[in-house]
């Protein structure tokens, strides 16, 4: 146990920080206004605000030093190695922030006149531009905010498709048990029902139980692929080319994309719509949790459903489409998905990684990432319990029957990686094997990182074995500003807001 | 190149440990026919001067906001952003952090998270609000089929006052749903019958407030009505701003309080990313879409923060959730957070009258514009214009452009298929404005129209 010995409760470099509602004093600004006129309350309705709104009044230095302490509670990539399965936490290139801060290209606002913003979309129309040439598909929807909004805009599109061909009695969707939680979940907005396909042995799709549940009432099938155990679906074009037999399309999450950009192109797959994680496979900051952005490619069939707005090219530049009537194609939008045009802000960063790294580039990045993968999984195979042979992709799945015996958990395993400096990889994701350990180095970390949470972890796998340790790693992490937490009293009796009186 | 570490003796050692004979050995999963032998025709990589000369020049083909004397809002609002906020945000362990999953190594995060959910909560007098939706057009369609989800009903009212992309975007997402929409038709003056249209199948009425025309409307009315017939009323907020000069909607009755929290922090980003900000009573707070912070103690009795409630989510209930909402707009969330905490009481309440007196003065500074109305007398920061029976604003609009002026939204822009709408401009002040800009508009709206 790491105990508390200052008299402060700080510990050095970690230091306790009061909420921002136990800070304030009245009267304090952190922003220099000056004095409005009186308010003449008749050009409010009556409804000028009567009761104070609560909010603390602090100054500048306070609030600076309020939020880098704050920062140094938090682990990022900028910390250290961050083998987050299916999360793809890779180097944020700092170019594409300086990039995304261009006055020219953000004080703008998106219902300027279009002539007065045409650079911002030549950034749409030129990265929509790359997302076709990489995957060879013929059309992208740009506007979907995150992969689980491009799932479900995908399906949309699919829906639109079926419904328009009189095939509205298609309500099923097939995917596979171990698909993200967001895929039943975004099929379920669509007012599709789930129905969950078995894994093989192999760690990946049971093709023949695929087949045996298509029918003219299959919507669409959604599949990784790479799928969450780490693994390329072998057998993906005959799926596909079952799926189109039956008349169902090809939804594939793109949450993987990252493992096959430059060496795969989606549409020879057979692939129908897809979303791209900007924020993964192009290295825009997660930011905590978001933003993020979903641009979905789409096929021939699916293009003319695609949702507004969206970029064309006429005679005066390049136009955006803002409404159905006004656009002279075949088109059949769906519908709008959110409001204005897309994430715009992710959109500059993931070009200025995408020019930065090039066809060239973005081919070898792709290739560094499998490569780093199946190092982890080559120089742990011994150690840890791999879940299926390899190669794999990007990733690498671990299951927790190295652990048989030790009174050591997933969980246990992965706290103790905290203390030695690493942030955990996934645990317990996918569901298909037991207490699984989902490990995703990415392309941007060095050989001598690997080799360092090589080390680590094979020491933690032998201390594991022993079987005296348990306490030890049930006690983990101890050098953390906070030792782990009590979730259960959190979900029993939730606080999810500071009040007035109240302290921890 | 500059982001990938290795060496090619790195690979080749690693292939070497890997026990594979090349790189391509390691795709042999991909079947044959789809694998490329070399990159795709498409340009090669740059370097950062390179890269940035090409953004430059992008950059160069627009009139920026900061750039001309600029009268857009429509849902999106320019306010001056401290310097602070730009700045902490672009510390690593905020922008390179995942989800904070781990919460031992993501206090950083939860803290502010919870306070975020706190301001929000205390902004529009709700109970409980959530760590963010995406932007506040799919906060709106969340409400909408949350509202459904609480009453079991299927009929969701939207006011002609809802922006139109929020109503476009609710009326996408509950296409396939099951629940209908009643929508209303566009409401520049103020006079649609809501209460009206209320009745046993409402699940929900969604007001904005002030309105998408810019009109300030006592709710209370309205609350007491849904409330008799059991439905809920959900407000929409476009200015975060607002709430430090205007009755919040949890006073005047809300159930639901979206909205769109870009103003604060974020600048404008030719739209997004956004904010969306989702507040509500306790009782539905098990209905809620996306994520939450709560509080809680660690091992050594300590207060610290967890992600809670989690069995709402996609990745526990699946196809069950409450949404399939994941990733959502926590860096945003961030910057709105440090924004509101360097204004505090004082400051928000402070600029949000300025916001106000500077649409007052640019009302009072156009009645010198022949021809011109001003349409409704209360307002917060930005209100309609009726430029004049001939006249076409959107035509206007591009005149004042050509004079380097950003002068409003045209209402046409929203609503083609509404002709009596093509001489109503919208027009927004802010903080923003000097007094110089209000004349340059007034002076080239008289050579204009």
């Amino acid at each position: 146990m790491a105990e508390t010995t200052t008299f402060s409760g700080n510990r050095a470099l970690q230091i306790e920080e009061p909420l921002i509602f136990e800070l304030g004093s009245p009267g304090r600004l952190g922003i220099d206004l000056p004095e409005p006129p009186p308010v003449d309350e008749d050009r409010l309705a009556g409804l000028r605000r009567k009761a104070p709104i609560g909010l603390p009044d602090l100054s500048e230095p306070q609030v600076v030093r309020h939020y880098t302490r704050l920062s140094q509670k938090n682990y990022g990539i900028d910390s250290g190695f961050y083998p987050l399965g299916s999360c793809t936490m890779k180097h944020n290139p700092r170019l594409s922030e300086k990039m995304a801060r261009l006055p020219g290209l953000v004080d703008l606002h998106p219902f300027q006149p279009q002539k007065t913003v045409q650079g911002a979309l030549e950034v749409i129309d030129t990265l929509a531009g790359w997302l076709k040439g990489l995957t060879g598909m013929p059309a992208v929807a740009m506007s979907p905010a995150a992969g689980a909004h491009g799932e479900w805009c995908g399906l949309m599109a699919i829906r639109a498709y079926h419904d328009d061909h009189g095939q509205n009695q298609r309500r099923r969707v097939l995917v596979p048990e171990s698909a993200h939680g967001t895929n039943p979940a975004s099929a379920a907005m669509c007012g599709y029902s789930v129905d969950p396909v078995p894994a093989t042995e192999r760690g990946r799709v049971d093709v023949a139980a695929l087949k045996a549940k298509l029918g003219d009432d299959v919507a669409c099938i959604m599949v990784t692929n790479p799928n969450t155990c780490g693994l390329f679906e072998d057998e993906i074009l005959e799926i596909a080319r079952a799926t189109h037999e039956a008349g169902a399309f090809f939804y594939c999450d793109g949450a993987n994309y990252n493992a096959i950009v430059g060496r795969v192109r989606v549409a020879d797959l057979g692939v129908d719509a897809m979303h791209i994680n900007l924020h993964k496979t192009f290295s825009t900051p997660h930011g905590g949790g978001g933003p993020g952005a979903g641009p979905t490619v789409l096929s021939e069939k699916l293009a003319p459903y695609a949702p507004l707005p969206f970029v064309v090219h006429d005679a005066d530049g390049l136009k955006l489409v803002e409404h159905a009537p006004q656009f002279q194609g075949e088109g059949k939008p769906f519908g709008r998905v959110k409001g204005y045009h897309g994430q715009f802000g992710v959109f500059i960063r993931a070009l200025a990684y995408i020019l930065s790294m090039g066809a060239d580039g973005l081919r070898q990045a792709s290739t560094d990432a499998v490569l780093n993968a199946n190092y982890l999984l080559a120089r742990l195979g011994d150690t840890l319990t791999p879940s299926f042979d390899g190669p794999c992709m990007h990733e690498c799945l671990f299951d927790d029957r190295f652990l048989k015996d030790s009174g050591v958990t997933t969980l246990d395993f992965a706290k103790a990686l905290i203390d030695e400096g690493f942030h955990p990889m996934t645990m317990y994701f996918p569901l298909v094997v037991h207490g699984a350990l989902l490990m995703e180095p990415t392309e941007t970390e060095s050989k001598e990182t690997l080799d360092g949470y090589i080390a680590v972890v094979q020491a933690l796998a032998a201390k594991a074995k022993t079987g005296s340790a348990a306490e030890d790693f049930k006690a983990a992490p101890k050098y953390t500003p906070r030792r782990r937490l009590d979730e259960t009293l959190a979900a029993r009796t939730p606080v999810l807001r500071w009040k007035p009186g109240s302290n921890g | 190149m500059r982001y990938l570490p290795h060496t090619d003796s790195d690979r080749r050692a690693m292939l070497a440990a890997i026990g594979a004979k090349d790189a391509d050995a390691l795709f042999r999963d991909v079947p044959e026919s789809a694998r490329l032998d070399q990159p795709l025709d498409l340009p090669r990589h740059q370097s950062e001067m390179e890269v940035e000369r090409a953004f430059a020049r992008m950059a160069g083909k627009n009139l920026s906001a900061g750039c001309a004397p600029f009268f857009i809002g429509a849902g999106l609002y320019r306010h001056h952003v401290p310097a602070a906020v730009d700045q902490l945000l672009t510390r690593g362990e905020f922008l390179t952090s995942y989800t904070p999953y781990q919460p031992e190594v993501s206090q950083g995060t939860l803290q502010y998270l919870f306070e975020f959910q706190t301001q929000v909560a205390l902004l529009t007098g709700m109970e409980v609000a959530n760590a963010s939706m995406y932007d506040g057009a799919t906060a709106c369609a969340e409400a909408a089929v949350m509202a459904a989800r609480v009453t079991k009903r299927s009929k969701v009212i939207l006011s002609g006052s809802l922006h139109p992309h929020y109503r476009e975007t609710t009326e996408t997402v509950l296409k396939y749903t099951g629940l209908e929409c009643d929508t209303l038709a566009p409401d520049p003056l103020a006079m649609e019958d809501l209460i009206g249209r209320i009745d046993s199948r409402t699940a929900c009425v969604i007001v904005q407030n002030p309105g998408f025309f810019g009109g300030i409307k006592d709710l209370r009315p309205l609350a007491d009505e849904c409330h008799a017939e059991g439905a809920l009323l959900v407000v929409a907020v476009a200015d975060p701003v607002s709430f430090g000069l205007i009755e919040p909607p949890g006073a005047m009755g809300a159930d639901i309080v979206i909205g769109e929290g870009q103003s604060l922090g974020m600048g404008l980003q030719f739209g997004g990313p956004g904010l969306g900000l989702f507040a509500t009573r306790d009782k539905y707070v098990r209905q809620m879409p996306g994520r939450l912070a709560g509080q809680t103690v660690d091992a050594d009795g300590k207060r610290g923060f967890v992600l809670t409630l989690s069995t709402r989510e996609q990745h526990i209930r699946r196809e069950k959730a409450t949404s399939n909402i994941c990733t959502n707009s926590g860096l945003c969330a961030l910057a709105f957070t440090m924004h509101l905490t360097l204004l505090g009481e004082t400051g928000l309440t402070r600029l949000a009258e300025l916001n106000h007196a500077r649409a007052v003065q640019l009302e009072t500074k156009l009645r010198r514009v022949k021809g011109l109305r001003v349409l409704g007398n209360a307002y917060f920061n930005e209100f309609a214009v009726y430029l004049g029976d001939d006249q076409d604003a959107a035509a206007v609009v591009d005149a004042l452009a050509d004079r380097g002026i950003l002068g409003g939204v045209p209402a046409s822009r929203f609503y083609p298929e509404w002709p009596e709408l093509r001489p109503i401009l919208l027009l927004a002040a802010t903080e923003t404005n000097t007094e110089a800009d209000l004349d340059a508009l007034v002076a080239a709206l008289n050579e204009v129209l």
